[in-house]
């Protein structure tokens, strides 16, 4: 997995230690402790990761094995608009492929990564469950039902002159 | 509820949400307001009613009529009329299919007809976030019930006797598991409820702790005091803040009634819940992983025995439920055990929530008894295939389970007769698909999930799964050979045999059990190059008949790369070297001049 490198500021590493120490140093608590520093982050890159192994006590590749294991958490940051794309089984059938590719080829990403202007990313995420409206797309907190390719196009235009 | 006239229920589900139910709640609490009615109508935020293909739902109580598809802007209309002056709002009543009639109430929607509400019925009745509600729906008096009684000896039979099995996927006996959990002898011991949900496009669980958190904290306190427990657990998944903000909402009110806590009804016996939240990996749904997760570690599994009875959370005696499981208990024991035992088959008692999803025209989340056919689910409940097409399969048991067919609607659905048939029970996920849906890739789509999910403890489940999935993908790109389906076989078999955990044990049943009913489909791509749905991208070419078009360039102004060409009246062209393949300019024909071959 590549990083990011990154220099942690006296604050953040401070943030780091308030958060470790609000779940006791507890090594057990590594999970919560992640989510609430990517929270405040938005990702985990190395430098965090270290900070954490620190506050808990436990090696960094204790904590690197725990975040690179779980999907939800990213060692790379996301971008302002961060696109989710369902690909759920009932979006899967209702044609969530075809909608992510045309997501791919206009922003010109692959699953994983933000555009150079840092303004968009594209994941992958496994149901939300609105099945109901599928194929479900997110972007930001923002959902979006019944997606089609061409939906895609207008739903990039809301977000074009910000 | 009773000093109301009438009760304007919305759906405060996660589907209904995203369509604006949230701002259709606060228009009808405003326009109520305006018009002077809050001493006389009540405007409430329930969970899921299950109908969320025609999302927003505004059912009213008393009369039970049931709006559907419900804008901001319908509001107005609904108070001003049918609060006010009691006629019902035709345009947004749930019309028939079939009749192309509006129903004038929930009663006699097909949807509805064969369902039986057990795990869900409080799910779009009851405000989640107030516990009164709960209260006033015989909530917490099982609870009462088993403390103030009942030794915990006596509550295990009753839930042995109900015949209640495990609604997380493999079935076992809840009370025979509570028996063995209570056996036992431990410092500390444990309950855990299993809301980690890892099957897409499935929503069973989220639902339920959506609209009726409560039951499942009253379910896990009776599990505590029958098995000796005093905590808590309930490991969620981080991608259900809904779920996990009505949690907390429930936590709190029922710790504030004394219904979980210290001395609990004055019973004397305490019992508190924790939340733990999932970081997103569909293995922590198996126990074992699923306590190594809880724990902070990597939610690798680990081989059973131990059980988690036996060793669990912390080395501690543990007894795992799921969400379901859960919801069923204080039911059982509010109408009794032989009242549950008389739903269902003579093997698997009570009701199952599925989530009906894919091509199907009601996509929602429905309750029905055991013993119910795959064809009354899907043409009545589900009101049949999308745009009149022709029904395919259908996948039950999500990314363990397989595709049934034609031949398996009559087949009562149970838990043993799906495995008998192929599939299995899973956690409720049911994926309806058509004629346009290429099997081949359905289980490559399986399988992709399950070799993005494999933990990759043991190779068989990480490296083989790879391999199935490798054989496939050639497959579907039309370079497959005729031993690759031997290869597909027998490799599945050595993968089943071989893995740790249920996750390797079960990843080749879509392979298999497509292999088995849609062997056709998977010879036509080998020996002839061709997918009958026309999804495998290799095998196809989008053509435009000549005689046929008209030169509308409806297709050239459409095509994404512009690989159309052709002027206006003259027949147009496409270049396959640049085609991508995405079907736009079919969509957009309007003279049917686009095939595909
Ligand atoms: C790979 C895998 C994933 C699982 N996912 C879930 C799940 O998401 N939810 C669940 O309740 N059980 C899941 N289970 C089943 C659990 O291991 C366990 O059997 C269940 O939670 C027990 O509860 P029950 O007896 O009430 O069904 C999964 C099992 C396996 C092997
Ligand atoms: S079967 Fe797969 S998921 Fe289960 S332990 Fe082995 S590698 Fe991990
Ligand atoms: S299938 Fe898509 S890319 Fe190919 S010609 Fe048609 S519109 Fe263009
Ligand atoms: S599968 Fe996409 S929302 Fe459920």
């Amino acid at each position: 997995m590549t990083s990011v490198k990154l220099k942690l500021k006296e604050n953040d590493v401070k943030k780091i230690q308030e958060i470790c120490k609000s779940f006791n140093n507890e090594p057990g608590e590594l999970i919560n402790v992640l989510h609430k520093t990517q929270e405040y982050f938005g990702y985990l890159p190395a430098e965090v990761q270290e900070e954490v192994a620190e506050g808990l006590g436990i090696s960094v590749a204790k904590v690197y094995g725990v975040v690179t294991f779980y999907s939800f958490f990213t060692m790379l940051p996301k971008g302002r608009y961060p696109i989710s794309v369902c690909t759920g089984t009932a979006c899967y059938v209702r044609g969530a492929e075809k909608v992510l590719d045309e997501f791919k080829r206009i922003l010109k990403v692959a699953v994983g990564e933000t555009t150079p202007d840092g303004k968009y990313s594209i994941t992958c995420l496994r149901c939300v469950g609105a099945c109901g409206l599928a194929p479900v797309v997110m972007v930001g907190d923002k959902t979006y039902g019944r997606v089609t390719t061409d939906g895609v196009k207008d739903i990039l235009k809301e977000y074009e002159n910000e | 509820m009773a000093k109301f006239k009438t009760h304007m229920l919305v759906c405060g589900g996660t589907g209904c949400r995203a369509s604006a139910s949230d701002v259709l709640y606060e228009n009808l609490k405003k326009e109520v307001k305006e018009k002077g009615l809050e001493n006389d109508v009540q405007v409430v935020t329930t969970g899921c009613f299950g109908f969320c293909e025609q999302g927003p739902i505004v059912k009213m109580i008393p009369d039970n009529t049931f709006y559907v598809g419900v804008q901001p802007k319908d509001a107005a209309d609904i108070v001003a009329e049918h609060a006010l002056k009691g006629r019902k709002v035709d345009r947004l009543l749930y019309k028939d299919p079939v009749k192309k009639e509006h129903v004038p109430d929930s009663k006699h929607m097909g949807f509805y007809k064969k369902q039986i509400r057990i795990a869900l019925r409080n799910c779009g009745l009851i405000d989640p976030e107030n516990v009164n509600e709960y209260l006033a729906a015989d909530g917490y008096e099982a609870l009462g019930k088993v403390l103030l009684e009942m030794t915990p000896e006596e509550a295990i039979q009753i839930v042995i006797d109900s015949g209640l099995r495990g609604r997380g996927g493999g079935g076992f006996p809840t009370g025979v598991k509570w028996k063995i959990a209570q056996g036992v002898k431990g410092a500390q011991k444990y309950v855990v409820c299993n809301a980690d949900e890892g099957d897409p496009g499935a929503f069973m669980d989220r639902s339920i702790l959506e609209g009726d958190p409560h039951t499942v904290l009253e379910a896990m306190a009776i599990n505590g005091y029958c098995i000796g427990a005093t905590k808590g657990l309930i490991y969620i998944r981080a991608e259900y803040p809904l779920a996990i903000h009505r949690l907390k909402v429930a936590i709190a009110q029922a710790r504030e009634y004394g219904l979980l806590g210290e001395d609990i009804l004055g019973s004397g016996y305490n019992f508190d819940i924790e939340l733990r939240y999932g970081a997103g990996a569909f293995v922590c749904g198996e126990e074992t992983a699923l306590i190594h997760s809880m724990e902070g570690h990597r939610g690798e599994p680990t081989f059973k025995p131990p059980f988690p009875a036996e060793s669990g959370y912390l080395g501690m005696p543990t007894n795992v439920n799921n969400v379901e499981t859960y919801a069923n208990i204080p039911v059982i024991f509010n109408k009794g055990a032989k009242w549950f035992a008389s739903i269902g088959t003579e093997k698997s008692k009570g009701t199952k929530v599925f989530a009906l999803a894919g091509k199907i025209n009601n996509v929602g989340l429905i309750e029905v008894p055991m013993g119910i056919t795959l064809r009354e689910v899907i043409f009545e409940i589900g009101g049949g295939i999308k745009g009149g097409k022709k029904f395919k399969a259908v996948q039950t048991g999500g990314p363990s389970g397989g595709c049934l067919t034609e031949k398996h609607l009559d087949t009562p659905i149970d838990y043993d007769n799906l495995i008998a048939s192929g599939s299995m029970m899973g956690s409720g996920g049911m994926i309806v698909m058509d004629e346009d849906d290429c099997m081949v890739s359905v289980a490559k789509f399986y399988l992709d999930f399950t070799v993005e999910e494999s933990c990759g403890k043991c190779s068989p489940c990480r490296i083989g799964n790879k391999r199935l999935y490798e054989i496939l993908e050639k497959i579907t790109k039309g370079h497959g050979a005729m031993d690759d389906l031997d290869k597909l076989r027998n490799l599945s078999n050595v993968i089943k045999d071989t893995s740790l955990c249920g996750l390797g044990q079960t990843s080749p049943n879509p392979v298999l059990s497509t292999l088995d009913n849609f062997y056709d489909e998977y010879l036509a791509h080998i020996t002839e190059g061709k997918c009958f749905a026309s999804q495998c991208k290799d095998l196809i070419k989008y053509e435009i008949i000549p005689e046929n078009c008209v030169g509308c360039t409806a297709c050239a102004r459409n095509c994404p790369v512009n690989c159309i060409s052709g002027e206006r009246k003259q027949i147009h062209l496409i270049d396959q070297s640049l085609c991508i393949k995405c079907g736009a300019c079919m969509e957009k024909c309007k003279f049917n001049a686009v095939t595909i071959i």
